[in-house]
């Protein structure tokens, strides 16, 4: 078993009266892919906003390459010794690109934030190589580019500073079928040739099949069920999970059933001890 | 009511024939040729990924065109064509025989206004109701979709998505129209709620007797719910079929690329199949088939001509089952 880059140990966030994180463990292996699987109000993104330090935990620990990294980061330096080991790609890259900044101007940005001095030339090459663009896309501006080449350029960003952990928030459910395609393909290759390790925070079970070596699926802010992908989704353990995959939409699906089923577990929360 | 265009037999909720839309700025139409129909209590799905041209589609049939568009064909929506409707039949149509779900129900809604205003607003303007008959109408249908009378007074901030989703469908049911389109309705809710509003979608169908144009980028969803789904790509319907059919006997190659690029639960993991390029350039002639650049069947023939339309829009159309591999 190699050593975990991502140890989350009993973290823990309440909002008002609302446990949005209770008790949420896990790790993740050097290099390996763990899925956070749930519905909105589960608590997947605030977990991910604690792992990437843009939110802070009541209780638990964040331990990335065995060191520390509780809370939000204080400081300059200390805020880009964690944006050196996790980094984040978001649903929408339109929302997270700046409108009037190309897609060179953005890599040479955070390169020389990370590691000034430098003449960055070649690594953007190297960077827009990787995720697949050609040299003709690092003139453009976001809005010249389609959402797959945006949600590229994202990644691309992302991977610049070598992180050992990259956090993907939905980060191919707004793309069409053929594109999320590619998108997943490139993040398994990129995957193989860099040993980065992946924390994907998604709502599509295909998605996690796909892309995901273990997932935890989580609800009310809770784990509920954890294993190997495939053990998890052949053999699901937890009602929750079972009714989570009998949602997939497909023929002969009953939408009747569902429902059934879902209101059926609304109104047993088992093991869910009040606040 | 009745017009030329009217047929003997009772009158498809939608019957869409040879639609073509130019837009200005483009080199050619971004709908080219678009048959459709829709029988009353019938579903049908229209899918594709985005420019396809599904959600101009079904925007024609409320008569909603973009800004310096121009249509040629028929849009009958229960025999009436909407393409030569004046603004005043085009905003009866709206609020009676032609309803629309939208993605996003929170952008669909004004904030400030409480659910009942919102629900009533529509048949109280048409002037063919008064308040109190409006009142109960919607009470009626949000009974329907399985929401109490106290809503009337909420505010849509006060409710969940999937609530005010649902508060979309009895919207769109206030006019008792002939069809219903619902444009992704399910895309911004979560899997387990997104049952919940198809469950409801074919019960009031089922009910009130009324046709159904399912918009989705979602093959397996389209496949689950839907009598006949119609694929789209680069503005023209490639294939046609009953769901199952074409979810397990894919014809056209798109189709065929379309599931083989989308993860699945029953597929192993790793690598997909994804679909290598993008779709053709509106501002581009085309040539042939569009879907023939993308394609790996595509020959000198596709490059030249485009297919025929029916059944399958491809000269090499698959035979057989997919090939999974």
């Amino acid at each position: 078993m190699p050593e975990p880059v991502l140890d989350v140990r009993n973290l823990c966030r309440s909002f008002g009266t609302v446990r949005a994180v209770d008790d949420v463990s896990f790790t993740l292996p050097a290099g390996g892919s763990l899925g956070i699987v749930g519905e909105s109000g589960s608590g997947k993104t605030t977990t991910a906003r604690i792992v990437v330090g843009l939110d802070r935990a009541d209780a638990g620990e964040v331990l990335v390459g065995g060191r520390a990294g509780t809370g939000r980061a204080r400081g300059r330096t200390e805020r880009l010794a964690r944006a050196r080991e996790v980094q984040m790609v978001f649903q929408d890259p339109y929302l997270s690109l700046d409108p009037r900044t190309s897609v060179e101007a953005v890599l040479r940005e955070t390169l020389r934030l990370h590691v000034p001095g430098t003449d960055h030339a070649r690594r953007i090459r190297e960077l827009l190589d990787q995720v697949g663009l050609g040299g003709r896309a690092a003139e453009a501006l976001p809005r010249q580019l389609s959402g797959g080449q945006r949600q590229r350029v994202a990644i691309a960003r992302a991977l610049a500073v070598q992180p050992a952990v990259l956090v993907l928030d939905e980060a191919v459910a707004a793309l069409d079928v053929s594109v999320q395609a590619q998108v997943l393909n490139l993040l398994a290759d990129i995957r193989e040739r860099t040993g980065v390790g992946y924390l994907f925070i998604t709502h599509d079970l295909g998605v996690v099949r796909c892309v995901t070596d273990e997932v935890v699926v989580m609800r009310h802010g809770r784990i509920v069920e954890s294993g190997p992908t495939a053990q998890v989704l052949d053999d699901p353990q937890h009602a929750y999970t079972r009714l989570l995959l009998e949602s997939v939409p497909r023929p002969g699906w009953d939408p009747d059933r569902i429902a059934a089923a879902r209101r059926a577990l609304e109104e047993r929360p088992a093991g869910r001890p009040a606040p | 009511m009745k017009t030329a265009d009217r047929t003997e037999e009772p009158a498809n909720a939608l019957d869409v024939r040879g639609l073509r839309l130019r837009l200005p700025g483009t080199a050619r139409p971004v709908l080219d040729g678009v048959d459709l129909t829709v029988a009353p209590r019938e579903t049908v799905a229209l899918v594709g990924e985005s420019g396809s041209g599904k959600t101009l589609t079904s925007r024609t049939a409320l008569g909603l065109l973009p800004p310096g568009a121009t249509a040629e064909g028929r849009v009958l929506v229960d025999g009436e064509d909407v393409l030569t409707m004046g603004p005043d039949r085009l905003r009866a149509l709206r609020t009676g025989r032609a309803a629309m779900v939208f993605q996003d129900p929170r952008a669909a809604v004004n904030p400030l206004r409480r659910i009942g205003d919102f629900l009533t607003e529509g048949v109280r303007l048409g002037g063919r109701t008064d308040a109190a008959e409006a009142d109960r109408r919607a009470v009626e249908l949000l009974d329907a979709v399985g929401l109490g009378p106290e809503l009337l007074r909420r505010y849509p901030g006060q409710l969940s998505g999937g609530m005010l989703q649902r508060v979309m469908i009895a919207a769109a049911l206030m006019g008792d129209p002939a069809l219903l389109l619902a444009d992704e309705p399910t895309t911004a809710l979560d899997v387990t709620s997104q049952a919940e509003v198809i469950a409801l979608l074919d019960r009031l169908r089922e009910r009130f007797g009324t046709g159904l144009l399912f918009v989705t980028h979602d093959l397996g969803l389209a496949a689950a719910i839907s009598d006949r789904v119609h694929v789209m790509y680069a503005g023209r319907i490639v294939e046609s079929g009953p769901a199952e059919e074409l979810f397990r006997r894919p014809r056209h190659p798109y189709t065929a690329a379309l599931l083989a690029a989308t993860p699945r639960l029953d597929a192993p993991p790793g690598r997909l199949a994804a679909i290598d390029g993008q779709p053709p350039d509106l501002r581009l002639e085309l040539t042939g088939c569009a879907f023939a650049a993308r394609c790996r069947y595509a020959t000198e023939l596709c490059r030249e001509q485009a297919p025929a339309a029916h059944p399958v829009a491809c000269h090499h159309p698959l035979e057989g089952s997919r090939a999974d591999a």
